[in-house]
């Protein structure tokens, strides 16, 4: 909790009355797969300069409602809006390319690529060399290709992986991977992060220090939406959570609100069986 | 200073090379000239399809069609309107393109092995339709026959074995410029993370299915140039020459030279293009041969005869 | 209506032959996620075995079994010969390089491919040759105005008979279920304790014997081999197995059928030069609106 910078942020759970400071917000997001309803009229609001986390237990459709936000998946129902545009049906590089970088919860990264390949990439959205300027190196091409070398090399050392920067991406440390993989989704310059489960594989000392970069990545006033099971680093870093079971909402509020949520706590452990 | 070296060391090669290619056709005897002009066509070939399958990934066994589209533009508008040889290079190369864009759009986002006969049944039914003589216009099993040598305008015609062999060479180094150019910009970069990780690549905010066609259509436009060079080269082009078991070679040569790796796809083509004719003597045990070689190659180097290298080993 | 049932019987015989034929694509493809393009050569070499029996030691396999005795044996030999071919490929041209990845295989898969064909050229000639006619039962039955013969209702039995005894196999049997497992997915089912070998011995053995009886019931058919039908043959049933949905049992046999149907009604009602051609279309319609095939498992790739 010692993230609060300024006198907006919240004191207790009300609903955030400033438009402006969402960034992005689903309204009653709906996806089902076959019969299987995996989001059920899901609202997430994610404040401008906060970290948010979406928790909740295994299958509850976490996962599923970043691929649906990113425009892996298409909704079956209901709005994402970011940064006040309505984001339904578009394609996952357009969502990109409008701001939102993401990382998966089984690393993908361009495996036989070079690490600094695989951040390098995050710029392609911004930049718009084509073919011929490519073969023929125009001026503004090379310009971009400057750009994008500095972007990736800043993005490179941010996350301590300078050293790494000519190996292949599968030939790094597990940690330094998922390092890298937020490396890549930063480069992309966007204005809302989403990290699906960071933590997952790490060691107590690398989840630590993930959290440190988790902060210091908010003082750069760039929002973060993570997923995330390991509750130290849940109640470490975020400002607000979004808790869900089977596809809703179950609670949202201050860490210490959820921490001592009934409903939250049955979520995890489940009912005690009445007799 | 180590990089400047390297850099001297490598266009010191590249005028070693340029100057040998230059010299060959004039000490060796015309077999070997056309043998290494019709190594350049394999190569230009190979360069097209390490586009498509190298850098990208994608499955494309009816490459084939692309430089038939190519062959039979430049056969057809070369014997029915008189265009030259000459101006229906480019024309060739943007017919072939055209295609690719046409019949590739609809196709495109399919995965894998769906994307891979899709291609071999575009392969398949370009063929046929050769076969089959549309509207009289490709001549049907006989081909299109009296195609011209490309004219530069007055008596300058290309018409030996050694202006061919130029010819072809200097398309190949022009496409092995812009090729390496395109490999190491944006465009090459995100090739390669589509073939690493496509969703990946989508969620880094790459235009996956943009990107597949561009590499269609120019895979495609490269192929189409050989096509209006081997036809002029030839005089004649008939649908043999644009069979399934071709386009199973231009795939052979991108692997065997290495994916995604230019030298690698010029490497390739010479061991397709040149065994058969060093192996001549083998007779009709000579493709015997050739396919126990490819199933040798592929246990001695799985990644091709000249694999791309990418970034240092360890730490550097 | 004469000719639609006309067709559609013609069809039928050679859609399940390419229903047999596809069934090997798609055992291996199933397991190995490997196309073995040599399965069209391994048909023919099929083909080629059968004439060879049934042309030099009919004589004396007629003395002993009868006609039809004789080409059962011709077919069964076929089957053995091709079967034993299949498992020395795996064990040569593909074992080695698997471990290298899915490319080197297909370019491996590609060599055997091209070796098959022409060792049968070298063995056998490149000249074309023709099953002796004096075996092939010719007796048919005039239904109305349409007619089907004794070897196409032989035929059509006898393929349902080895598509259903496989259809069994695969899905009803323990041995079937670990077959579905590692198709599934094989290292999970290797660490459950499903011996992945004696499974690729099954997929490399059964897969091409089913080919090679296919060469001698093609062979009885349409009489005349040559030793580059594979590869027509082979993209055939390949193309059916992708239209059923690649790695599936039942969708090798109902794509082998539907193929077969659509290139005679094609060849019928379109023209018989343009019968590839229309097969290829439905094909490609068929991705565009299904992508993994009619019958293919709708898989989300998970994120």
């Amino acid at each position: 909790m010692s993230l609060r910078k300024d006198n907006k942020s919240r004191e207790s759970s009300q609903e955030p009355n400033q438009k402006e400071d969402v960034i992005l917000e689903t309204q009653k997001l709906t996806k089902k797969f076959g019969g299987l309803i995996a989001v059920n009229n899901f609202d997430l609001k994610v404040k401008r300069e906060e970290i948010s986390a979406l928790i909740g237990p295994n299958g509850a459709g976490k996962t599923t409602v970043f691929n649906v936000v990113t425009g892996i998946y298409p909704a079956d129902g209901g709005k994402i809006i970011f940064k006040g545009e309505n984001l339904n049906g578009c394609k996952p590089h357009e969502v990109a390319t409008k701001g939102i970088a993401r990382t998966f919860q089984n690393i993908r990264l361009f495996s036989k690529m070079t690490c600094l390949e695989n951040v390098m990439s995050g710029q392609h959205c911004r930049c718009s060399a084509g073919t011929w300027s490519s073969i023929f190196r125009t001026l503004k091409q090379r310009e971009e290709e400057r750009r994008t070398m500095k972007v990736a090399e800043s993005r490179l050392n941010q996350v301590g992986l300078w050293e790494y920067r000519d190996m292949l991406a599968k030939n790094i440390p597990y940690g330094s991977q998922r390092m890298l993989e937020i490396a890549r989704a930063l480069a992309t310059n966007p204005d809302l992060l989403i990290l699906d489960e960071p933590s997952s594989g790490l060691n107590e000392e690398e989840s630590e220090n993930l959290m440190k970069f988790l902060k210091a990545l908010l003082k750069e006033r760039l929002p973060i939406l993570l997923i995330e099971h390991d509750m130290n680093v849940v109640m470490g870093v975020s400002d607000w959570i979004t808790v869900m079971d089977e596809g809703k909402k179950i609670a949202e509020g201050l860490p210490k609100e959820i921490y001592n949520n009934p409903l939250v706590i049955e979520a995890y452990l489940g009912k005690e069986e009445e007799e | 200073m180590m990089k400047k070296n390297k850099i001297l060391k490598k266009a010191g090669i590249l005028i070693v090379v340029a100057i040998a290619l230059c010299i060959f056709p004039f000490v060796a005897s015309t077999y070997l000239v056309d043998v290494a002009f019709f190594f350049g066509i394999y190569a230009l070939l190979g360069l097209s399809l390490n586009i498509v399958l190298g850098e990208v990934g994608l499955f494309d066994l009816g490459h084939a069609a692309f430089y038939a589209v190519g062959a039979y533009t430049t056969a057809i508008l070369n014997t029915r309107l008189g265009i030259p040889i000459f101006v229906l290079l480019p024309v060739s190369g943007l017919t072939a393109a055209g295609f690719a864009w046409l019949v590739c759009s609809p196709v495109i986002h399919l995965r894998g092995d769906y994307l891979c006969i899709v291609t071999i049944g575009l392969g398949e039914i370009v063929r046929i339709a050769l076969l089959n003589d549309p509207g009289g216009l490709t001549g049907g099993p006989n081909g299109v026959f009296g195609i011209d040598r490309p004219t530069l305008g007055g008596p300058l015609v290309i018409d030996t074995s050694i202006g061919f062999y130029f010819l072809i060479w200097i398309v190949v180094g022009l496409s092995i410029f812009g090729l390496v150019r395109l490999q190491n910009s944006r465009i090459g970069r995100a090739w390669n993370c589509i073939r690493e990780d496509e969703v990946a690549a989508e969620a880094t905010g790459i235009n996956v299915r943009s990107l597949k066609l561009l590499c269609f259509i120019l895979g495609a436009g490269l192929a189409g140039l050989a096509g209006n060079i081997y036809a002029s080269k030839m005089m004649c082009v008939s649908p043999e020459s644009f069979t399934f078991m071709d386009s199973c070679m231009y795939f052979c040569i991108v692997l065997l030279g290495g994916m995604g790796s230019i030298p690698g796809a010029v490497i390739g083509a010479a061991a397709i293009g040149l065994f058969p004719e060093i192996f001549r003597s083998l007779a009709k045990y000579r493709m015997l041969f050739f396919g126990a070689a490819m199933v040798a190659m592929m246990y001695f180097r799985p990644a091709g005869l000249w694999p791309r290298k990418r970034g240092g080993s360890g730490v550097k | 209506m004469l000719t639609f049932v006309q067709q559609l019987i013609n069809g039928l015989t050679i859609g399940s032959f390419y229903a047999l034929i596809a069934l090997g694509y798609s055992l291996v493809y199933g397991v190995m996620k490997l196309i073995n393009f040599a399965h069209g050569d391994l048909f023919t070499l099929g083909c080629y075995i059968g004439y060879t029996l049934l042309v030099w030691v009919s004589a004396f396999l007629t003395s002993l079994f009868g006609i039809w005795g004789c080409l059962a044996v011709g077919m069964i030999v076929s089957a053995i010969g091709v079967g034993g071919a299949g498992i020395l490929m795996e064990r040569v041209a593909y074992r080695p390089i698997y471990p290298a990845g899915r490319l080197p295989a297909v370019v491996s898969a590609l060599g055997v491919s091209i070796f098959l064909e022409n060792f049968i050229m070298v063995v056998w000639g490149p000249r074309y040759l023709a099953y002796r006619s004096s075996f092939i039962p010719t007796a048919y039955w005039q239904i109305g105005s349409f007619r089907i013969t004794i070897l196409q209702v032989v035929i059509l039995v006898l393929s349902f008979l080895l598509m259903g005894l496989l259809y069994y196999i695969i899905e009803k049997t323990t041995f079937g279920a670990a077959i579905r497992a590692s198709s599934f997915d094989r290292d999970t089912a290797a660490l459950m304790g499903i011996d992945i070998n004696k499974i690729i011995f099954f997929i490399f053995s059964v897969g091409p014997a089913l080919g090679g009886a296919t060469g001698v019931m093609v062979g009885m058919y349409y009489r005349q081999i040559s030793f580059t039908m594979g590869w027509v043959y082979g993209l055939r049933a390949f193309t059916a197995t992708i239209i059923g949905g690649i790695g599936n049992i039942p969708g090798a046999m109902i794509g082998g059928i539907i193929l077969g149907i659509l290139e005679m009604l094609g060849a019928g009602y379109i023209s018989a030069a343009w019968k590839d051609v229309f097969v290829f279309i439905v094909l490609i319609l068929v991705l565009i609106f299904r992508p993994t095939g009619l019958i293919g498992e709708k898989k989300a790739e998970k994120v």
